[in-house]
C-alpha cells in the first residue's frame, strides 16, 4: 500500500492543532473571567465571588494542563513534518514563535503556580497581580501566533532569497494585512466561548437546584458577557469577510460556493458542491444577498472559483460546510445572549427554565465554532501553507510515511483517551461543584467579613431564591 | 565589522537548554523516583515538591526549540525529521507527565494509575531525550542539506546506554533536590537514592567517555590529538571534583549542597559535548554560521532576549522564592484539588 507523507501530515497537522485550540480557547476566556471574578471579589468582599473564583480555576487549571501539554506537540511538529517549510518560513514563523514563548509562556507558567497554589503565601493583591498576569499571558500567547498564522494567510514585509524568506520589515510582519481582523476575532471567540461554558454550568446547577449563589452569579457573569461579545463577535465577522475578499478572494468563493464570476450573486443557505463538475448540486439561495454582504451593492461582482486553475483551488465542501457552521453558531448564541437580557430586563433571569435549558443547550457551540472558524480559515487557504509563496505539497519533511502513519494512530488513541480522562474529572469537579470554605486566613483582615446569606449551600434556600424557585 | 548573531543565538539555545536539563530534569527526576518511594501520601509530597514550577521549568525545552527553529531553521529542518521517532516518544511522554499533575491531583480510586503513568513518563522523557541525545552524536545523514537517512538511523547499543544514562542523571537531580525540600523518611530515603544514582550514573558516564571517540573518529582526533587533551582536560577534572565533593556531602547528610554538586556535575558533562562538537550544529555536517538565519531575524530574537529574558529569570526566581523551603506544611498546594 502506498501511504502519501504529505497528506498523513497533514491529517496529523490538523487533528493535533485542533485539539489543541479547544483548550486554549477555553482558558483565554476563563482567564479574563477569572481576573473579574477576583477583581469584584476584592472589591465587593462578597464572599460568593471567592467561592466561584475557586470553582473556576479548578477548571481552568484543568484546561491549561491540557493546553500545554497539546502545544508542545505543535511546536515540534513544525520540524518533524513541516520541515522544507520551516525552513523555508523559518525566518519568519521561528522569531514569532520565540517571542511568544519568551513574553507568553513564561509568564503564564511563572505566575500559574502563584495563582493556584499560592493562596496561603502571598496576599491577595499579589495573588491578584498574578492572575491578571497569567490572563495577560495568554492574550499574548494569541497576538504572537496569530501573527505567525496570519503571516501564512497574507505574507508581507519579506522577499524570498535562495529558497527561504527575508525579513525586510517586521512591523508589515506581524501587522500583516490579515492580522488585526483574525486576533480580534479570535480574542473575542475566546472570551465567548467561556462565557457561554460559565452560563452553561450555572444553568445547570439552576435546574438542579444546587449551589444556588454560586451560580446565580455565574449566570449574570456569563450571559452578560454573552449579550456584549456575540453580537460584537458578528460584527466583527463581517468586516473581516470584507479582508478576506480583498486579500484571498478564492477563499471567499469557496466560503459562498461560488463558482462562476458573477453580479447579484444569491447567498446560498444549502447547497452541496460538487468539487469535479465544478458546480453545486443542489442550491436554496436567497437572491443578491451576497453581493449584499460583501459588496455592499445588490449588483456587486464577487470572483468565483473557476478564476484559477483546479489545482489551486481548496476544498469547497469543506470551507462551505464549516463556514455555515460557525455563522450558525454564532446566531444561536446571540438569540440565547438577547433573550438572556430580556429575561433580565424582565427579572426572571434566575427562574427561567426556558433560559437555563437553552443556556445548557447552547455550551459546547463555542468550541464549534471555534473550529469551524478555523477550519474555514485554514482548509481556504490550501493549496498553500504560505499563501501564493509555498505549496503544501512542497512543505513536508523528507521522512517515512510508515512513521507519521504510526505517530498519526497514536496521536489519535492518546488523545481520544485524554479527552475521556479530561471529561471525566471535569464532569467530577461540576458535580462535586463549588466548596464552600472561608477564604484563608488574611481575608479576614483585609476584606469585610462574609454575611450568613453568603454562604448558603445547594440544601439551603436563601429568602430571595425562595420567591423564585419555591412557587 | 560583522556582528555574530548566530554565535549569541548559540548561546541562548545553550543556556535554554542547559537550564531545561537541570530544572525539568530535577521533576523528571522526582518521577523517576516514584519507585523508591513506600506510599502515595510520600508521592504526594514528592509531586507538591515540583507541582508550583515544573511548567515553567518545561518551558525552557520550548524556548530551546523555538530559538533552534528561529536561529537555525535549516538545522532544526534536518535534526527534527532525523529523529522523528525520539521525538515523538519524548512529545507522548511529556504529555502524559503533564496531565498525570492535573489527573492525579483530582483522582481517588485511580490514583495508582496515574501514579504509574507519572512514573512511566518521566522514565520514558529522559530516556527519549537520552536517544536524542546519542542520534546527534553518531550522526545524521545529510545531502544538499536535507536529512537523507531512514526512519531507524538513530537507533544503536550507545543510544540504549545514552538513553539509560540520561534517566540516571536525572534521578540524581531529582533525589538531591527531594534532599533540599523534604525532612523524615523521605529524606532518608532521598539519600540513599542519591548515592544510587551517583554510582551509576558516573559508570555511564566513563563507558559514554571511551565509547564515543571510537564511534566518532572527529570527536576521537579533538581530544587526543597534540596537546588539545591538556586545553580539554579540565572539564573531566572539575566533574570528578563534584562526584568526590557530593559523595561526601551525602555522607555528611548536608542538605542543602548535594542539589548544587549535582549541577555542577552536569554542567562539566554539558561542557565536555560542547568542546566536542563545537562549532558544529548538526555535527560534523553543518556549522552555526551554515544554518543561521538571516541576520534580519536574528536581531529581531536579540531584542526581546535582552530586555525579556532578564526580566523572565527574575520572575521565574521569585515564583521559586514563593515556594521555598521544605514541603511539610501542605496547605499551600493541597487547599488547590
Ligand atoms: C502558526 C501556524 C498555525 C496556526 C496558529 C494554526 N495552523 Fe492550521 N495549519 C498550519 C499552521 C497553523 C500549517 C502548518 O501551515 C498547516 C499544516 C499543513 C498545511 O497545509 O497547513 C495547517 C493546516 C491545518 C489544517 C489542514 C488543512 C488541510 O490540510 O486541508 C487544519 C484543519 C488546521 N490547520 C486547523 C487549524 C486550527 C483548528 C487551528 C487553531 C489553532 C490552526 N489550524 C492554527
Ligand atoms: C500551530 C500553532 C500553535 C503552536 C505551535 C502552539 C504552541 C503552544 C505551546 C508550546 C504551548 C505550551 C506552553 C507552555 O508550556 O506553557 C501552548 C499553550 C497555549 N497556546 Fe498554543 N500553539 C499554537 C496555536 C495556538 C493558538 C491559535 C492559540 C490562541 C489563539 C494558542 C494559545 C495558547 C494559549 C493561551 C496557551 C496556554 C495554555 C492554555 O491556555 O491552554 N495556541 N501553545
Ligand atoms: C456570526 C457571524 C460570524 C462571521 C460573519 C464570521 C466570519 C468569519 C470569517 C469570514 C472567517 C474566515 C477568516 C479567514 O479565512 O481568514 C472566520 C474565521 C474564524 N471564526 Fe468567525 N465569524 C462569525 C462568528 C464566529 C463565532 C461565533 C466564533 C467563535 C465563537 C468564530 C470563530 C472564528 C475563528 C476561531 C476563526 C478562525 C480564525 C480567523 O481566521 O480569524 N466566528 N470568521
Amino acid at each position: 500500500m502506498d501511504l502519501d507523507v504529505t497528506l498523513l501530515s497533514r491529517i496529523q497537522f490538523a487533528f493535533t492543532v485542533s485539539f489543541h485550540i479547544v483548550f486554549p480557547t477555553l482558558s483565554l476566556g476563563l482567564a479574563l473571567l477569572l481576573a473579574i471574578i477576583e477583581g469584584l471579589w476584592l472589591k465587593t468582599g462578597k464572599e460568593v465571588y471567592y467561592f466561584l473564583y475557586r470553582f473556576w480555576v479548578k477548571i481552568f487549571a484543568l484546561t491549561f494542563g491540557m493546553g500545554v501539554v497539546s502545544g508542545i506537540v505543535l511546536a515540534f511538529e513544525f520540524g518533524t513534518n513541516f520541515s522544507r517549510f520551516a525552513e523555508f518560513a523559518g525566518p519568519v514563523i521561528g522569531p514569532l514563535i520565540s517571542v511568544e514563548v519568551l513574553t507568553a509562556f513564561f509568564l503564564e507558567a511563572g505566575f500559574l503556580g502563584v495563582m493556584l497554589f499560592g493562596w496561603s503565601k502571598v496576599g491577595p493583591k499579589l495573588h491578584f497581580t498574578a492572575t491578571m498576569l497569567v490572563m495577560l499571558g495568554t492574550m499574548n500567547s494569541a497576538f504572537w501566533i496569530i501573527a505567525a498564522n496570519s503571516w501564512m494567510h497574507t505574507p508581507a514585509g519579506i522577499v524570498v532569497e535562495a529558497g527561504r524568506v527575508v525579513v525586510e520589515s517586521w512591523w508589515d510582519v506581524i501587522f500583516n494585512p490579515s492580522f488585526p481582523y483574525r486576533y480580534f476575532h479570535m480574542l473575542l471567540a475566546s472570551y465567548l466561548t467561556a462565557a457561554t461554558v460559565m452560563a452553561g454550568v450555572s444553568a445547570w446547577y439552576l435546574l438542579k437546584r444546587q449551589h444556588i449563589s454560586v451560580a446565580k452569579r455565574g449566570l449574570s457573569i456569563g450571559l452578560l458577557a454573552m449579550a456584549i461579545l456575540a453580537p460584537t463577535q458578528a460584527f466583527v465577522g463581517d468586516i473581516h469577510g470584507l479582508q478576506v475578499l480583498r486579500d484571498q478572494p478564492i477563499k471567499v468563493a469557496a466560503m459562498e460556493g461560488i463558482w462562476e464570476t458573477q453580479k447579484g450573486v444569491p447567498l446560498l443557505l444549502f447547497a452541496l458542491p460538487n468539487q469535479e463538475e465544478e458546480r453545486n448540486d443542489f442550491e436554496i439561495a436567497i437572491p443578491n444577498l451576497a453581493s449584499i454582504i460583501l459588496t455592499h451593492d445588490p449588483n456587486g461582482e464577487i470572483k468565483g472559483l473557476k478564476e484559477v486553475a483546479p489545482e489551486d483551488r481548496p476544498n469547497v465542501a469543506v470551507v462551505f460546510w464549516s463556514f455555515r457552521m460557525m455563522v450558525a453558531s454564532g446566531m444561536a448564541l446571540i438569540a440565547i445572549a438577547l433573550f438572556g437580557l430580556l429575561c433580565r430586563y424582565r427579572k426572571t433571569l434566575y427562574s427561567s427554565r426556558f433560559l437555563h435549558m437553552g443556556c445548557v443547550a447552547v455550551l459546547p457551540l463555542g468550541f464549534v465554532a471555534t473550529l469551524a472558524g478555523w477550519f474555514t480559515a485554514e482548509v481556504g487557504r490550501q493549496p498553500y501553507t504560505v499563501y501564493g509563496l509555498l505549496r503544501t505539497a512542497d512543505s513536508v519533511s523528507p521522512i517515512d510515511a510508515y512513521s507519521v502513519a504510526i505517530s498519526l494512530t497514536l496521536f489519535v488513541v492518546v488523545y481520544s483517551i485524554l479527552l475521556v480522562a479530561y471529561f471525566y474529572y471535569l464532569t467530577k469537579l461540576i458535580r462535586k461543584g463549588p466548596r464552600y470554605e472561608s477564604p484563608v486566613e488574611y481575608v479576614v483582615e483585609h476584606v469585610q467579613l462574609p454575611t450568613m446569606r453568603d454562604r448558603v449551600d445547594g440544601a439551603f434556600i436563601d429568602r430571595e431564591e425562595g420567591k423564585h424557585n419555591g412557587v | 565589522m560583522e556582528f555574530d548573531f548566530a554565535l549569541i543565538s548559540f548561546a541562548v539555545i545553550g543556556f535554554g537548554l542547559i537550564m531545561y536539563v537541570i530544572l525539568d530534569g530535577f521533576d523528571l527526576g522526582v518521577g523517576i523516583l516514584f519507585p523508591f518511594a513506600s506510599n502515595e501520601e510520600v508521592r504526594d509530597s514528592m509531586i507538591n515538591s515540583i507541582a508550583p514550577v515544573w511548567d515553567g521549568n518545561e518551558t525552557w525545552l520550548i524556548m530551546g526549540g523555538a530559538i533552534l527553529f528561529a536561529g537555525f531553521p535549516q538545522a532544526y529542518a534536518i535534526v527534527l525529521p532525523a529523529l522523528y521517532i525520539p521525538i515523538m516518544l519524548m512529545l507522548f511522554s511529556l504529555i502524559f507527565r503533564g496531565v498525570a499533575f492535573e489527573f492525579r491531583m483530582k483522582a481517588n480510586e485511580s490514583k495508582f494509575l496515574w501514579t504509574a503513568v507519572f512514573f512511566a513518563a518521566s522514565f520514558m522523557a529522559a530516556f527519549s531525550q537520552g536517544l536524542l541525545l546519542a542520534g546527534l552524536i553518531a550522526g545524521i545523514n545529510v545531502e544538499n542539506g536535507e536529512f537523507a537517512g531512514g526512519p531507524f538511523d538513530w537507533v544503536s547499543p550507545f543510544a540504549l546506554i545514552v538513553g539509560l544514562a540520561m534517566v540516571c542523571g536525572y534521578g540524581l537531580l531529582g533525589a538531591t533536590w527531594l534532599i533540599r525540600k523534604t525532612e523524615g523518611d523521605l529524606l532518608a530515603m532521598s539519600f540513599r537514592a542519591s548515592k544510587i544514582f551517583l554510582v551509576a550514573i558516573l559508570i555511564f558516564m566513563a563507558i559514554v567517555s571511551i565509547y564515543t571517540p571510537k564511534l566518532v573518529p572527529e570527536i576521537e582526533a579533538r581530544w587526543f590529538s597534540g596537546e588539545n587533551i591538556f586545553y580539554l582536560l579540565p572539564a573531566p577534572i572539575l566533574g570528578l571534583v563534584c562526584s568526590v565533593r557530593l559523595w561526601i556531602d551525602l555522607s555528611t547528610k548536608r542538605e542543602d549542597s548535594p542539589f548544587f554538586w549535582a549541577i555542577g556535575l552536569f554542567l562539566t558533562g554539558y561542557l565536555g559535548l560542547g568542546v566536542s562538537f563545537w562549532p558544529y550544529i548538526v555535527p560534523f555536517e553543518v556549522t552555526i554560521w551554515d544554518a543561521a538565519s538571516p541576520a534580519s531575524s536574528q536581531l529581531f530574537l536579540l531584542i526581546p532576549i535582552l530586555f525579556i529574558m532578564p526580566l523572565t529569570l527574575a520572575y521565574s526566581w521569585y515564583s521559586y522564592r514563593v515556594f521555598r523551603g521544605k514541603v511539610t506544611d501542605v496547605s499551600g498546594y493541597s487547599a488547590h484539588k
